[in-house]
């Protein structure tokens, strides 16, 4: 496979805060993939994906997106990434149609084009009846709605999400799925951390576990029962019998 | 130890609170840094002890004898003092009523949350005199070594004014909310604290400068006018400088009117306190509605949209309108002199650029830090196809632009007094507007836009820094307008507090 048919390679990535957080990661994520990348609490994810995102600069390693080199040109990376947390961070006293507008004009996306689409998004995340209100006084499960279109309307070849599901309503929770997986549809690439494994054993098409920074395991639900020797068990069971195991060994 | 519930247990955990939220105001929130606060604590109070000495040194060196002017002095003094204390109860009380931290807890719990919330209103009594205190410490106890120990009375006057600024701004916050209601409460309290805090002082030098020509508040309280007008020395108005001077009576008589009302205040309130608080607390709730624009979304460049952004955030947030702009009200006398002198002598100008040139560096700094360190999406910002640089100038560019719309029309009507004089008027506000900018820049922190007020938290370095640029700035455009050379002396050393500034930043991640 060629570089650029890669959504995403990651090799020798490293991270250290006061003690190391992702040591020598490799990763490589396929264009048009669902990706969910699972972990326990401090396994280095969120860390991982966000230099991914250009929100940390990494200590060593190498980032590509789409064959871009995220560290050596990252306006050209971020043109083509959306990122969204799991604490939804937009602007209160902005409404939702403003806030589109706003992100619209941060890519540089032609007005009309920015505007077709933020009118499609809003229908579909059911944001329509609120789009002229202040966000001030949204729920999370609203806010986190504004978020996503706010990572859609510039139309990203690949969307990474952290915990995006958090703190959801089942609608909410199903609504923004179903986004996605359109999305994904229409050859989008998608990497997303959760904690719901139900979510990831359902929408993933491969899942990777990552432990103290370390990529540990990686394939399909399927191939990672038969990497924990479980087969017919649920993911829940696979990941946890995994990380005990990475955890004996070390 | 206290029993749980009781008034003393609430006291406690109350005083416990206000203890480790003024420490940590103190600190940054940085742990070991407590002997470097005491040593600089201790260098701030003998700083301010010989700063008062002067000043009283030269009112005091004969004694001070219980006059018409001495009290019309003393009292206009007090009345400073007591309008700054208002001030900062009525933020105080409006903080801890629209503050949701433990709201939820208590009313939950089975313990008498009217006990809670009246020692909290007390607690709010207590550190309005612990912060008014800080000021006015300096000059009791410099009164109290030249002209001797009565002073020591002016002590129980400051706690008695404390008491009744907290009584009044409960009073004045409870009928906000029966009047205005929750929604508008908060911010009209806080509108009218800053004024209140500001107003006494602009009053009385907006009547020096129509008089007599002056910004100095003291020249009115000194001028024999005002002496002749006072009533007799044995007036109830003076009561509060009399029982300052030591005055056992007046003082007695002021401390029972004082905490007689707080204490009826508390009484009264703290019944209906968990209602008022939990109103409050629904009005973030409440939807806001815009007009859609019939054109649709604009074209715009990233630098384009994010200028823009700024802009719709500060116009919606009347509240942070209100403390940022607050910079502006100190603008009026300047402005007032300029009205009332304008063409008549271009000394005046000197003045009114000094003042210009510093309020400009404090908005600019203000406005700064609401747009890189209170940026609310920072991620989304951070993400975007933009490079950094392109979008600190979008911000910088947001800032200044404010900066010029305040300015222009005090540099307009400069140039047609003296284009010299507004020329350096202009030069000065540009370098202080744009050295508060860099400092905020260089020690940007990332925070929630609702913690302006307490901005100066994250770096003491980076206040003083935005503060000692700006002082400086102005005394070299004041300097540079009176046309002499020794402007070049506080410009090299307001250049010198900038590089500084950047030396000692932290360096990024």
């Amino acid at each position: 496979m060629v570089a650029a048919e890669w959504a995403l390679e990651i090799s020798g990535l490293e991270k250290s805060f006061d003690r190391p957080a992702v040591r020598g990661l490799d990763l490589r994520v396929k264009g048009g993939e669902f990706y969910a990348l699972l972990g326990p609490n401090g396994a280095g994810k969120t860390t991982t994906l966000r230099m991914v995102s250009g929100l940390l600069m990494p200590d060593e390693g190498a980032i590509s997106v789409f064959g871009v080199d995220v560290k050596r040109d990252p306006v050209a990376a971020k043109k083509i990434m959306a990122w969204v947390s799991d604490e939804p961070m937009i602007y209160d006293k902005l409404t939702p149609y403003e806030y589109l507008e706003f992100v619209a004009g941060l890519w540089d996306i032609d007005a009309g084009e920015a505007e077709r689409r933020a009118s499609e998004l809003l229908d579909w995340l059911e944001l329509a009846p609120h789009a002229h209100e202040r966000c001030g006084g949204f729920s999370k499960g609203m806010r986190q709605k504004v978020a996503l279109a706010g990572a859609l309307v510039h139309d990203p070849k690949l969307i990474i999400l952290d915990e995006p599901l958090t703190g959801l309503d089942a609608g909410s929770a199903r609504l923004v799925k179903d986004v996605l997986l359109n999305r994904v549809r229409g050859g989008v690439t998608v990497i997303m951390t959760t904690h719901i494994l139900e979510v990831a054993e359902r929408m993933a098409e491969r899942i990777g576990v990552i432990a103290e920074g370390r990529l540990i395991a990686e394939g399909t639900l399927d191939e990672l029962r038969a990497k924990a020797g479980q087969d017919g068990s649920s993911l829940e069971d696979v990941f946890l019998n995994l990380v005990a195991e990475h955890a004996e060994a070390a | 130890m206290a029993a749980p519930t009781t008034l003393t247990w609430f006291a406690r955990h109350e005083l416990n609170l206000v203890w480790r939220d003024w420490l940590s105001m103190m600190t940054a929130g940085k742990r070991g840094k407590e002997m470097l606060l005491a040593l600089v604590l201790t260098a701030m109070a003998a700083g301010a002890h010989w700063i008062a000495g002067t000043i009283v040194d030269a009112w005091a060196a004969n004694g001070v004898a219980l006059t018409k002017p001495n009290l019309v002095l003393l009292s206009g003094g007090g009345l400073l003092f007591f309008t700054l204390m208002l001030s900062q109860a009525m933020e105080s009380v409006t903080r801890a009523y629209y503050a949701r931290s433990d709201l939820d807890l208590i009313l939950s719990s089975p313990a008498s949350s009217r006990r809670l919330f009246a020692i909290r209103t007390g607690a709010i009594g207590l550190s309005t005199l612990m912060l008014s205190g800080l000021i006015a410490a300096p000059f009791i106890n410099m009164l109290i070594l030249r002209d001797g120990w009565h002073w020591f009375a002016a002590y129980g006057v400051m706690a008695s004014f404390a008491a009744l600024a907290a009584a009044l701004a409960v009073l004045s916050v409870l009928a906000l909310f029966r009047t205005v209601g929750p929604k508008r409460t908060r911010l009209i309290s806080q509108i009218v604290a800053a004024i209140v805090g500001a107003g006494f002082i602009i009053g009385i030098q907006a009547v020096a400068i129509v008089y007599y020509g002056s910004l100095s508040r003291f020249t009115l309280l000194q001028s024999p006018e005002v002496i002749a007008l006072a009533p007799e020395v044995t007036s109830w108005l003076w009561l509060p400088a009399r029982a300052a001077m030591g005055d056992i009576g007046a003082l007695a008589g002021l401390a029972a009117g004082a905490f007689g009302l707080f204490a009826v205040v508390i009484a009264m309130s703290s019944a209906s306190f968990g209602d008022h608080a939990v109103s409050a607390a629904g009005v973030s709730e409440v939807k806001h509605h815009e007009t859609r624009r019939a054109a649709g979304f604009r074209a715009m460049s990233p630098r384009r949209a994010l200028r823009a952004k700024e802009w719709v955030l500060l116009k919606r947030d009347p509240w942070l309108i209100s403390q940022t702009l607050m910079q502006i009200l100190y603008l009026l006398p300047p402005a007032m002199m300029l009205w009332l002198y304008y063409g008549e002598s271009s000394g005046v100008l000197v003045i009114i650029i000094t003042v210009l040139v510093m309020a400009s560096g404090q908005l600019a700094g203000g406005l700064a830090w609401l747009a890189i360190s209170g940026e609310d999406a920072p991620d989304l910002v951070a993400t975007a196809p933009v490079s950094e640089r392109a979008i600190i100038w979008a911000k910088v560019e947001a800032v200044l632009s404010i900066i010029a719309i305040v300015a222009a029309p005090f540099i307009v009507a400069m140039a047609f007094v003296s284009m010299h004089q507004a020329v350096a008027a202009a030069a000065g506000i540009l370098l202080a507007a744009g050295s508060a900018t860099a400092i905020q820049l260089w020690f940007r922190v990332q925070a929630k836009r609702t913690l302006f007020r307490r901005r100066q938290i994250s770096s003491r370095t980076a206040t003083l820094g935005e503060a000692f640029a700006s002082i400086m700035w102005a005394g070299t455009a004041g300097l540079a307008a009176g046309g002499t050379w020794l402007a070049v002396i506080p410009g090299v050393l307001a250049l010198c507090v900038v590089v500084a500034m950047k030396l000692v930043a932290p360096k990024e991640a």
